[in-house]
């Protein structure tokens, strides 16, 4: 494998979670938000805490911590609000974070076969090794198209 | 020669809608969706009770003119603590009562958000979106969300062999004594 290969220097935001640090790349993050309040209503997506208001508008919450660490937050200090690009679209999804974050820039390295799928690559920061999240591998997807046509589409009011 | 501009902003399109209370969440319906509200205490004595496990958010169908119309318990429905239900919304165009706690207010929305996409369960069917009311997001559900056309398949059986059963009962026949 070449060095071309193998390393890519990236922005990424640093984030943590409880004890672990983890990556995510620049490019798909929107905002860092102060906790604001979640609105919470009926639905089966256990993924999603609720959803908060930015700039108008809804952002759902997705507590990624659990997944990536097996344990809930026990504090919430920042939302980073991340963009996923979803078919022609592109959603906002605000992650809780329990501390600073911070952007830097690295050589990743790929992720390989045997790493998990929420593992997009890996950096080496301050003598540490750290995952680059693949986000669409911890959100939930819409798993049925005809599902998400239904309700995803409802008539705009201006 | 050209002529003043006579544009005009377009008047935003409003929608007139219903909140109404189940357990202790609000929800919007379109008031064009809901053709009547009756308290529950006027359907008293004419419904069939409903016994069918696999679906008990319907508890109790009625008849109006040719049609059977079934009562969902919003509640149960959308998988809250059930709660003593006050009034039933009879939905226009549709087969389905819903039994609700009460009714909030009705007002006025400007706007209608898709629900986001991280949503991907029952939810996106049960509503049209979501819209934001003062500095709350409250969900408008979706008349249609309520009961699938299997559903209502199924208890349109249930009642078929409910109502033989009756009718045979009443005559004395089929008990083979």
């Amino acid at each position: 494998m070449s060095m071309v290969e193998q390393f890519d220097a990236r922005s990424c935001v640093l984030l943590r979670l409880g004890d672990r640090r983890f990556a995510l790349a620049a490019e798909q993050i929107a905002e860092l938000v102060a906790p604001s309040r979640v609105f919470r209503f009926a639905h089966r997506t256990t993924e999603i805490d609720g959803v908060i208001l930015r700039r108008g508008r809804v952002v759902p919450v997705c507590d990624v911590a659990e997944k990536l660490t097996g344990k809930k937050l026990t504090s919430r200090r920042f939302y980073l609000v991340a963009t996923q690009k979803r078919g022609a679209s592109l959603d906002w999804v605000a992650l809780p974070v329990s501390g600073e974050c911070e952007l830097i820039t690295a050589d990743l390295t790929p992720a390989g076969e045997s790493d998990s799928p929420h593992v997009a690559a890996w950096l080496s920061h301050d003598g540490e090794v750290i995952e680059v999240l693949n986000l669409d591998a911890l959100t939930p997807v819409p798993g049925d198209r005809e599902i998400l046509t239904q309700g995803g589409s409802p008539e705009a009011h201006a | 020669m050209q002529f003043a501009s006579t544009h005009k902003a377009p008047h935003a399109r409003t929608e007139q809608i219903i909140l109404f209370r189940c357990s202790t969440q609000v929800f919007a319906i379109s008031s064009a969706s809901v053709q009547e509200v009756r308290s529950v205490d006027s359907l008293a004595g004419s419904p069939m009770e409903i016994d069918e496990p696999t679906l008990p958010k319907v508890r109790h169908m009625f008849r109006r003119g040719e049609q059977n119309l079934y009562v969902v318990n919003g509640a149960v429905h959308f998988g809250l603590r059930p709660s003593p239900a006050s009034l039933i919304l009879l939905l226009r165009r549709s087969r389905t009562a819903l039994l609700i706690d009460g009714i909030e207010k009705m007002t006025t929305m400007t706007r209608l958000q898709a629900l986001p996409a991280a949503f991907c369960h029952e939810e996106r069917v049960w509503y049209r979106g979501l819209t934001v009311l003062d500095q709350n997001v409250i969900p408008a559900v979706s008349p249609e969300g309520f009961l699938t056309a299997d559903e209502l398949f199924l208890l349109d059986a249930l009642v078929s062999r409910m109502v033989v059963t009756e009718t045979a009962a009443a005559n004395g026949i089929g008990l083979g004594l």
